[in-house]
């Protein structure tokens, strides 16, 4: 399975994704996709230079599935953090 | 690594030693098994000698021999191993231990003033700036709730002598 | 209520400050997230799955109608406009940033509140009755006892890195509502035998991965001697308590391992040498601290009792609301009111700005200023005058918060979950919302009587699930939520834990299993007196189990 690279950024703790030029997204269909093992580490390797440079908190690569262009985590931990919470919150709408 | 006592860097004069090779003269800081191997022996020299003990070692075992001991030396293996607060407290309220307490190991700067309260008086620093750092960490709190093995006066003192 | 004096607000300010500091530190690369998540943990700031979360102490509960306001302001101005009440009496906010962190603590020093020791491995939050200081049933108001605790323990420099976490409760009623039996140290107020009121002390408690209901260590001791044999436990726990494994970190386990009669020889030994030394409380020290909670001043009310029975008669929805959210309190004449956060279909013990603003309100309207948290998490009024429910129980319905369903089975206590929870297995939030919404008739509620569900994500148990009448845990089966029924839970005088039912179910089986386990009881119940748990303890598991799984209780297959 595919594989890209998530963390929480530090300053304001949000989850984001590392794209393929080195940024980072709170978009996960913007992720860089891992085919093998050794893009795997390449991504990794880009995320801990982020944590160094005071960027991102802890990056870690997740299982994902890539299907027209749209990006879906594979469990269901990493698809909340992708996209919020399940159940609606805050003042009632 | 900078020792600090009184807020000051100062030189280590104990040498930190293994039970083999334990210099004939100069203060020397010996691991618990050392001084339990060759307490008489240490006991019998001229100049100090100290005692370095491990978090699990609890210093109720050289409660007797406090009296002969300029130092006792508390190792902190992780900032989170926590024991040598209890330790030191006891040393110092329970066995009337006089001699330096210091602090070793994994020593942060956030800690140095729970450990000078808990009666820490020498404290082995990782730092650029030892002096400037030790100062500021003792500077952030200037008001305490509870007595401990200090003279710092506690709210519940300084609220009923108002 | 407790307020600050120059000194508490002094060592708040000095805390707000160092914070400031070491988030500094932090964003400008001086110090790596390893030496700083302890320091915001000490801080109440976890990382959690989508954000950094800010968890605010209330201490045992106690909330004034300003600081209510102020906790709404941080909500819209730094977080998504909520927060969210939890079993330890606190507030959570979950969408804030690190770099807002410090201005949030100092926005909270404004109003004598801060966020410290809400996490890390030391004496956290003291936690108490919800109805402390009005209870009928009460010897003695527990919250002095809380608040001298509290300053004993803030930055108490031998025991900021214990083995792991720390929680202390205290009841001043023999029916205990705080829960005492699962605290790490619970304490139970109650007359010794020449009559004066003391403490027996409980040790051991807990819930997480290993439940374990507290043993008593002392059965009766002088509360000017509190802090004094607290720190004799504490130290005790600190030096003795494992530190190689976070699982069995807990005091718990060390009580356990050396048995509670050796555990009590360590600390008598430990209490002798501090048996009145330096922290026996003057007497002087306790009256002070008695004056901040002495009720305010009661009318003289006339007896309203025949007015209200025609109001409730009058009126069947307040006298269901009636009937399940207001208690007695021990001056004629008034009333406790508990506002329900468990409307059908919300977050268990979330609450908005508007309606933080909007209670405020209320609480100076209705309870002279004041509010209180419980730890199921709903909100108190306590000290309304019954001539006045039924206006403020119009003023409650306006705003959607009079659900009444107090102690019944949709007032559950459910964690955040793995919608939010970056520990958590599964969601516990749309399982009590199914719940909720399945179970919609009051009338049938009050039928069923006192039931209390509690759901947790994880086996770590912050729903206190082990504790529930009915308790669900949520357990990841190869990638899916599946939900863990038990039965028999209970956290008061009484405390017992949950015995496991069966094979864990899905989310969609939840609800109907509930419906099958409630109706099983009410066929089975001796009368309308009997609750869900006496039938339980009556006529045991089999008959529950048989109706939920029939003669199946092979695990599910997971599809």
């Amino acid at each position: 399975m595919p594989q890209i690279v998530t963390a929480n950024r530090l300053d304001d703790g949000r989850v984001v994704f590392l794209t393929a030029s080195d940024d980072w997204t709170a978009d996960i269909n913007g992720s860089a996709l891992a085919a093998n093992e050794e893009q795997a580490a390449e991504l990794l390797a880009a995320g801990a230079r982020a944590e160094a440079a005071c960027v991102v908190i802890a990056p870690y690569l997740i299982d994902a599935e890539a299907e027209n262009g749209q990006i879906r985590a594979a469990s269901i931990r990493e698809s909340i953090r992708a996209h919020g919470p399940t159940v609606p919150y805050g003042p009632p709408t | 690594m900078a020792l600090v006592k009184q807020g000051k860097i100062v030189e280590d004069s104990f040498q930190r030693v293994t039970d083999e090779a334990i210099p004939t003269t100069g203060a020397v800081l010996v691991d618990l098994a050392t001084w339990q191997a060759q307490r008489e022996q240490l006991k019998g020299r001229a100049e100090p000698v100290g005692v370095v003990l491990k978090s699990d070692e609890h210093p109720e075992v050289l409660a007797d021999d406090l009296p002969g001991l300029a130092l006792v030396a508390l190792d902190f293996p992780t900032f989170r191993d926590g024991r040598a607060y209890s330790y030191a407290r006891l040393l110092r309220d329970r066995y009337e231990f006089t001699g330096e307490l210091r602090a070793v190991g994994d020593v942060l700067l956030e800690q140095l003033l729970y450990m000078q309260r808990c009666g820490f008086d020498a404290f082995e620093i990782e730092s650029d700036d030892p002096e400037r750092d030790f100062e500021t960490a003792l500077a952030d709190f200037t008001v305490w709730y509870q007595p401990a093995g200090d003279d710092r006066a506690s709210a519940l003192q300084l609220r009923h002598r108002r | 209520m407790y307020r600050y004096d120059e000194f508490d607000q002094q060592l708040v300010d000095e805390r707000v400050t160092q914070f400031r500091r070491q988030v500094e530190r932090r964003m400008a690369g001086e110090l790596t997230e390893d030496q700083f998540k302890p320091l915001r943990l000490m801080n109440g700031l976890y990382l959690q799955l989508h954000a950094y979360m800010l968890r605010v102490n209330v201490p045992y509960g106690m909330l004034s109608s300003r600081q209510l306001r102020q906790l709404a302001l941080i909500a819209r101005r730094y977080d998504r406009d909520y927060g969210h009440f939890t079993t330890r009496q606190n507030i959570q906010y979950n969408w804030v940033s690190l770099e807002d962190t410090p201005d949030i603590l100092a926005a909270l020093a404004e109003v004598e509140m801060n966020a410290m020791q809400s996490s890390g491995n030391c004496v956290r939050n003291i936690t108490a009755d919800q109805f402390a200081g009005r209870a009928k049933d009460e010897i003695e108001d527990p919250r002095v006892w809380c608040e001298l605790i509290r300053q004993y323990s803030i930055l108490n420099p031998e025991f900021a890195y214990l083995p792991r976490k720390f929680k202390i409760a205290v009841t001043g009623s023999p029916n205990d509502r705080a829960a005492v039996a699962v605290h790490d140290i619970g304490l139970r107020m109650h007359h010794g035998e020449d009559g004066k009121p003391g403490f027996e002390v409980i040790v051991g408690g807990g819930q997480g991965r290993t439940p374990v209901i507290g043993k008593t260590i002392r059965g009766w001791l002088e509360p000017e001697h509190v802090l004094g044999y607290v720190e004799a436990i504490l130290r005790i726990y600190n030096m003795y308590g494992r530190r190689d494994n976070l699982y069995k970190a807990r005091i718990k386990i060390l009580v356990n391992a050396v048995g509670i009669d050796k555990f009590r020889e360590l600390v008598d030994a430990e209490w002798e040498h501090l048996r009145g030394g330096e922290l026996t409380i003057p007497a002087e020290e306790i009256s002070r601290i008695h004056a901040y909670f002495a009720p305010p001043e009661w009318e003289e009310l006339p007896d309203g009792a025949a007015t209200l029975a025609a109001q409730l008669a009058e009126n069947e929805t307040f006298a269901h609301w009636h009937q399940a959210n207001v208690s007695e309190h021990k001056q004629p004449g008034y009333a406790i009111v508990t506002v329900s956060l468990k409307a059908p279909g919300r977050e268990p013990g979330d609450l908005d700005a508007d309606r933080m603003d909007a209670l405020a309100e209320l609480a100076d309207r209705f309870s002279c200023g004041e509010l209180r948290v419980s730890h199921r998490q709903n909100l108190v009024l306590a000290d309304v005058r019954q001539d006045q429910l039924l206006t403020l129980w119009q003023a409650l319905s306006a705003l959607e918060l009079a659900t009444p369903n107090i102690g019944l089975l949709t007032d559950m206590i459910a964690c955040p979950g793995l919608d939010y929870c970056a520990l958590a297995n599964a969601r516990s939030i749309p399982v009590a919302q199914d719940i909720s919404r399945h179970f919609i008739d009051v009338d049938k509620l009050q039928t069923i009587g006192n039931l209390s569900i509690n759901i947790s994500g994880c086996m770590n148990a912050c729903g206190h699930h082990h504790v529930g009448n009915i308790g669900i845990l949520g357990v990841d089966k190869r990638g899916k939520e599946y939900f863990q029924l038990t039965l028999g839970g209970a956290s008061d005088q009484q405390a017992s834990l949950g015995d496991r039912l069966g094979p864990a179910l899905p989310q969609d089986e939840v609800p109907g299993a509930i419906e099958t386990l409630v109706d099983t009881y009410l066929g089975l119940r001796q009368d309308a007196d009997e609750t869900f748990l006496e039938t339980y303890r009556r006529v045991g598991i089999t008959p529950f189990k048989t109706a939920v799984y029939g003669d199946d209780t092979s695990p599910r297959r997971v599809a």
